[in-house]
């Protein structure tokens, strides 16, 4: 037994040795992975506008792809490639998950953060982190087989996978990422803020609303757009939830469907080279311009915000 | 730091554990969760590159196992049939590996024009272009073989009244411009579906179904009205109509289940409707009945030569039977 451990143990010696000898070999490796993201995501966007390109720049009508809601890539009489109703879809879904997912996960995150005991928090805050561990197929799962009939029975709605269905799962999905950014920015906030506003006699939720929320606004701001991004990009879990028919919604009880789910369902079958396969790609590059956007705002209005702070 | 766990991470066992340990629990689980991860799929893209693609009678062999692998892809309608096929064929054929994957016949089709699967399934013909496309692309020109036969059963909910259809009322629920929107259209009293409104289930357009479907029911110069609920497999239309008491929806014979119901079928207004079954797609009395159909590059050689012979003798055909499908020669159904 103590025989076997001291083998364990100049064993360990030998390998500390060996690695303090390559730790210019790992600093190496480790820088490059770092410059490595920079990499992958100049690799991506080359990608993907190098096999948009040829029907970005010839063939595609422009005005057709962002005017039209007819998404029609294999028709019999004319091949039509019609964004709107797709963009719909996408924006439907995002603005009606966010409505749900920032009012519940910036008041999860203040309790968490501001409220609950010790013992509550740390229960919670597992809870919540198993959440954002649900792979997003299972989330697909859950609107598909059990709200599905759920919503059906509650609006009397001809079918349950909907923009509904679609916004509370992404909701969900999206709550977790909320709840741990925004618990982290509320807990960043110097505790003599919270003792200064008591001291004036504000109560907690004045403490709160007007001495918290101004103080974390970045990082609530961040993670309000962390949410959104989610939201936007999810793929697998709003393509078996919202029911992907193409239409634009006149209500939250219509199906839709969004500009991932129709790559990830239609990319298989295309050949790379031929329309279809290039109009899939200008849908990922209008994909990448939106959350390019959505990201660059976020970090003027993060800017904005701490010059403001700072003066 | 982080690096050097991923190692011993993935050589477990190599190094003393007790020192480990120690260092371990310094570091975020998070991080360390990060890090294998990252590792595996290292991984993963290392060893999930395609190796050869010499196609001359299957993917080669494996390297270790020495086992001959043919490649096989495509139509979700086909895909329990073609692994009933392979699971068969591998009991008289131990040293052949028949891999399958579905996706639908659109997949399978891309498959064969970029020259990566041996054996594609489809459940519609091969388009002149995709033909054309295969040729000129791999430099041989695609052989098609009818393994058997399906019928397209049109489903409903098990609640609906409704009882049989015509091809020109599915025309216009699913056609473009189609006027057929209420159930009490039909002269149906849908009660358990109370916005009375027909949701239609459909197939991606990457399904052989989808495309077979449209060509029988609509013809070729009609597209599918835009808006149908587009499902991904066979068996996801017949799960979402037996929970939809609106839904219309169109699938494989042999996907039915307790809680949906076929309608019996039409071809023409007065006709006597016809139920799907192996006899009525046999004699062409059901009217929408289509080939099944395997694509290979070139006359299939060697071990893929021999699985579609194989295939297509009485053995192969008596799973085509067992599966719910009609065969192709002259065996008894059922």
């Amino acid at each position: 037994m103590s025989q076997g451990k001291q083998k364990q143990r100049s064993v360990a010696r030998l390998f500390h040795a060996a690695l303090d000898q390559t730790e210019p070999l790992v600093e190496l490796i480790i820088r490059l992975c770092g410059w490595s993201a920079i990499f992958f995501v100049f690799a991506i966007f080359f990608f993907v506008i190098r096999e948009g390109a040829p029907m970005l720049f010839g063939g595609l009508d422009l005005r057709e792809f962002f005017t039209s809601p007819n998404w029609r890539p294999d028709s019999v009489v004319r091949a039509q490639y019609g964004t709107l109703a797709l963009l719909a879809g996408t924006a439907s879904v995002t603005i009606l998950a966010m409505l749900i997912a920032v009012p519940l996960g910036l008041g999860a995150a203040v309790y968490v953060s501001e409220f609950a005991g010790t013992r509550t928090k740390e229960a919670l805050k597992v809870v919540i982190e198993l959440l954002a561990a649900i792979p997003s197929v299972v989330w697909g799962f859950v609107g598909y087989m059990v709200l599905n009939p759920i919503i059906i029975w509650a609006t009397g709605a001809p079918i349950g996978i909907n923009v509904l269905n679609g916004g509370i799962i992404l909701a969900l999905m999206s709550v977790p990422i909320i709840v741990s950014v925004g618990e982290d920015a509320l807990r960043a906030v110097p505790d003599t803020y919270r003792e200064a506003a008591t001291a004036m006699g504000a109560s907690r939720w004045e403490t709160v609303y007007r001495v918290l929320f101004p103080a974390a606004r970045n990082g609530l701001l961040a993670a309000v757009l962390l949410g959104v991004g989610r939201a936007i990009g999810e793929t697998m879990a709003v393509l078996m939830a919202t029911g992907h028919a193409i239409q634009i919604p006149h209500s939250f009880l219509d199906p839709v469907r969004t500009m991932t789910a129709t790559i990830a369902a239609e990319l298989g079958e295309t050949v790379p080279g031929d329309e279809h396969y290039g109009a899939l790609f200008v849908i990922g590059i209008v994909l990448l311009m939106i959350s390019f956007v959505v990201n660059l705002s976020a970090d003027l209005v993060v800017k904005g915000i701490r010059g403001q702070t700072s003066d | 730091m982080a690096f050097s766990y991923n190692i011993r991470n993935h050589m477990d066992g190599l190094y003393a554990y007790s020192t480990l340990s120690r260092n371990l629990h310094v570091m975020k689980a998070r991080k360390i969760d990060l890090w294998s991860t990252a590792g595996l799929l290292m991984l993963v893209v290392f060893t999930g590159c395609p190796g050869s693609t010499d196609t001359a009678g299957g993917r080669g062999t494996d390297a270790g196992s020495g086992k001959l692998t043919i490649r096989v892809d495509g139509s979700d309608t086909m895909v329990n049939l073609a692994q009933a096929w392979a699971e068969e064929y591998n009991k008289s054929h131990p040293d052949v590996s028949v891999q399958v994957s579905g996706g639908g016949s659109g997949v399978g089709i891309a498959s064969l024009i970029t020259g990566v699967t041996d054996i594609a399934n489809s459940s519609r013909k091969m388009k002149d272009k995709e033909i054309q496309r295969a040729t000129t692309n791999t430099g041989k020109e695609p052989q098609e073989f009818i393994v058997g036969k399906d019928a397209l059963a049109v489903y409903v909910h098990a609640n609906n009244p409704l009882d049989s259809i015509a091809i020109d009322q599915l025309a216009e629920i699913y056609g473009d411009g189609g006027q057929l929107t209420k159930w009490s259209q039909l002269d149906t009293q849908n009660s358990a579906c109370s916005s009375d409104e027909i949701t239609r289930v459909s197939r991606q357009n990457n399904s052989g179904t989808y495309h077979y479907f449209r060509e029988a029911i609509l013809g070729d110069a009609r597209d599918f009205k835009l808006g149908s609920i587009d499902q991904s497999g066979s068996k996801d239309v017949v799960a979402l109509v037996s929970k939809t008491p609106c839904a219309i929806g169109y699938s494989g014979m042999g996907y039915r289940t307790d809680n949906v119901k076929w309608l019996k079928i039409a071809a023409r207004p007065g006709d006597t409707p016809v139920e799907p079954g192996v006899a009525t797609a046999r004699d062409g009395t059901y009217p929408i009945a289509r080939p099944l159909l395997i694509y290979t590059l070139g006359e299939p050689t060697g071990a893929t030569k021999d699985y579609i012979d194989w295939i297509l003798s009485e053995e192969g055909q008596k799973i085509v039977v067992k599966m719910g499908y009609v065969p192709t020669g002259d065996l008894p159904a059922e």
